[in-house]
């Protein structure tokens, strides 16, 4: 098989002698940094930690659903497993996951700057993502919270006796990190781009973080003060969404989906980000309609503001109301249609080779078509009232979430790995756990897609003994899937050591990050560079070399 | 790069204590007017004026103490979006509460 792949000559090659893993040494030169390479690998450290235990709890809830009735654990226990599983992959791994480690780590080299605009912010949301997560995990030590990761009241606020406000408070505090997140992405993209960097010569993946800094800075405040609200009812008993005090339980589903549905795109936009850098490269050829794909990415980012309500369907709102929603929720499905063509036509007559990160990204083009057109059963208005809660909404969001997403992660970390750690990882195992992760989530959520029409409900710990085959499948599938996140796991750090050295561009990428040594410098560019040509240009890139002077010494 | 496009070296328009001084007597007159208003009774239009006061004042806020009147068309944009979001909220919102009981006597 053809490979794009060129590495330096091992016995000669070594890592450069200065780079920003190595400029300083410490634990404190790592937690007061305001390198946002170094942020980035905090934060991959950190996610990685929250998605190992958010996956162990993921694991208990397949194992419990192995057998019809209620016997791994009590059914309150269950409610509380599920809940922490939900709010730890949602605000601790899904919406960080991505923007705050690959996305930190490379927006400023993609747009020529030497650093995010502004450094300590960075770290200081760093912190408070560690704080938040703090936060959720002493509600889950001291007894964990049972409300689902919807909070819904008035459920939360009258009915429950659990951790809710500790949980609510987490929330809180990781949101604001996004938030400074997003700012700090805006102003890098708006006032630091390198000399000749116009906005159509960024990389699509800028675009895709873009578009995703808006929703965090638009959408955020809005979650984080409707659970300030949730955390005052339920303390001194304000009549916000309590109906006896004039308040209403459903505006609470207004305000918490506000944020909620487009923090679907804040998790979604950056994966899709990824996919455009990892197919142009390993097709070789520019991204079809460059500029289609650019504004896509704002395009979900605006209507993904102007759809929530079909989480409300079955909720008795009103169903005028219902209609509208319906139709603009159809609309999403424009822009995000036309990113899956446009890399359906960045691969026609492409030379494509079948690297990991490709592995992987195919796995996320079929994955996310089938788990956003799934999401168009659930916009239409008769439908839904058969389908939501149940377990096929459960397999729509994960194959948008985790086949669509976590994939396009891995196929970022991946393709960005030579990047961060100067190292390659092993090519025939990360080959194999990418095929191991696409089986074992389709035999994990497939199933799911059938049991929810049958008309399983979901977020119960006992069901009746006729659906037992299909989540036996189920749960086998999740315990391939356990292993195809687990390779990567045990050989990413394995490379760290005995990996092959990458050289500056392993795969002959185009991108700005790919001219500079790997790992990078400190402050990326010894010089700022000129750019001079637009994204994604082989050619320029071909002919590079051409005339430069290869000096050594 | 022109002078006024580079961060390093914005110009900095320098407000005088008399804008402050006159936006700080708006603001004290404007809440003296919602609190007198409050005392009359004007059926639905209680809520209406004091909001549209309410509007006045942030309006006046966002211009002069945070600036916004002598910035970038970029930054206005910025402020603009936010609201543009918020009106969002509140209109779609109100698409359900409005519509929610036709039909359903």
């Amino acid at each position: 098989m053809s490979t794009i792949v060129s590495l330096p000559d091992q016995a000669t090659a070594k890592l450069p002698h200065k780079s920003y893993l190595n400029e300083e040494y410490g634990l404190k030169s790592w937690l007061l940094t305001g390198d946002h390479k170094r942020i980035a690998i905090l934060y991959l450290i950190s996610i990685t930690f929250f998605f190992v235990i958010g996956g162990v709890l993921a694991g208990l809830i397949r194992l419990e659903l192995l057998t019809p009735p209620a016997d791994l654990m009590s059914t309150d226990t269950y409610n509380k497993v599920f809940s922490m599983h939900g709010i730890i992959m949602i605000f601790l791994f899904l919406v960080p996951s991505v923007p705050a480690t690959i996305g930190n780590f490379l927006i400023p080299l993609m747009v020529g700057a030497r650093d995010l605009a502004f450094p300590k912010i960075n770290l200081l949301s760093w912190y408070l993502y560690v704080i938040g997560g703090i936060f959720i995990l002493s509600a889950m030590v001291l007894g964990g919270v049972d409300t689902g990761w919807t909070f819904t009241t008035p459920l939360s606020t009258h009915y429950l006796n659990t951790h809710v406000v500790t949980a609510a408070m987490g929330i809180f505090v990781a949101g604001f990190s996004s938030i400074l997140t997003g700012l700090n992405f805006i102003v890098t993209i708006h006032r630091m781009r390198c000399p000749g960097m116009t906005w159509f010569r960024l990389p699509l993946f800028v675009w895709g973080h873009y578009a995703t800094s808006i929703i965090m800075i638009l959408g955020t405040p809005v979650l984080a003060i409707t659970l300030v609200l949730v955390a005052l009812e339920r303390t001194i008993n304000i009549g916000v969404f309590d109906p006896t005090k004039g308040g209403d339980p459903l505006l609470f589903q207004h305000l918490f989906w506000f944020y909620s549905h487009p923090a679907v795109y804040i998790m979604i936009l950056p994966g899709m980000a990824v996919i455009s850098e990892v197919i142009s490269t390993f097709s070789r050829k520019r991204v079809f309609g460059y500029t289609a794909v650019a504004f896509s990415s704002v395009a979900i980012a605006v209507f993904g503001f102007l759809v929530w309500e079909h989480h409300m369907f079955i909720m008795g709102v009103s169903q005028y109301s219902a209609l509208v929603f319906s139709l603009l929720t159809m609309l999403v499905a424009v822009p995000s249609a036309i990113k899956i063509f446009n890399w359906s036509m960045t691969l026609y007559q492409g030379s494509i080779t079948f690297e990991t990160p490709m592995l992987y990204a195919f796995g996320f083009i079929g994955l996310f078509t089938i788990g956003g057109l799934t999401g168009i059963f659930l916009a239409t208005l008769g439908m839904d009232v058969h389908l939501t809660e149940t377990y096929f909404i459960v397999a729509h969001f994960h194959f948008v979430m985790v086949g669509g997403m976590l994939m396009a992660y891995l196929a970022g970390v991946h393709f960005w790995w030579p990047k961060m750690t100067g190292r390659m990882y092993p090519e025939a195992i990360s080959k194999l756990s990418a095929i191991v992760t696409f089986i074992g989530f389709i035999v994990t959520f497939f199933p799911q897609f059938l049991l929810g029409y049958l008309g399983m409900p979901r977020r119960y710990a006992a069901y009746p003994a006729d659906f037992q085959v299909l989540n036996v499948f189920s749960t086998a599938g999740a315990s391939i899937l356990g292993i195809g996140y687990l390779m990567p796991m045990l050989y990413l750090p394995w490379s760290l050591i005995y990996g092959k050295i990458a050289g500056n561009n392993p795969w002959q990428a185009t991108g700005l990050e790919w001219q500079i040594q790997s790992p990078p410098l400190t402050e990326n560019y010894v010089e700022i560079p000129i750019m001079d040509h637009e994204a994604y240009d082989y050619e320029w890139l071909a002919n590079k070399t051409v005339h430069e002077v290869q000096t050594v010494g | 790069m022109s002078e006024k496009n580079d961060p390093e070296h914005q110009e900095q328009h320098i407000v005088g204590p008399k804008v402050y001084l006159l936006v700080f007597l708006a603001l004290m007159v404007l809440t003296a007017t919602t609190t007198g208003v409050a005392f009359i009774d004007l059926g639905v239009f209680n809520p209406i004026i004091a909001l549209a006061i309410a509007c006045v004042k942030a309006s006046l806020v966002v211009l002069f103490f945070m600036h916004i009147h002598y910035s970038s068309r970029l930054l206005k944009m910025t402020v603009l979006a936010g609201l543009f979001t918020f009106l969002l909220l509140i209109t779609l919102t109100m698409t359900d509460y409005i519509s929610r009981a036709w039909g359903m006597w």
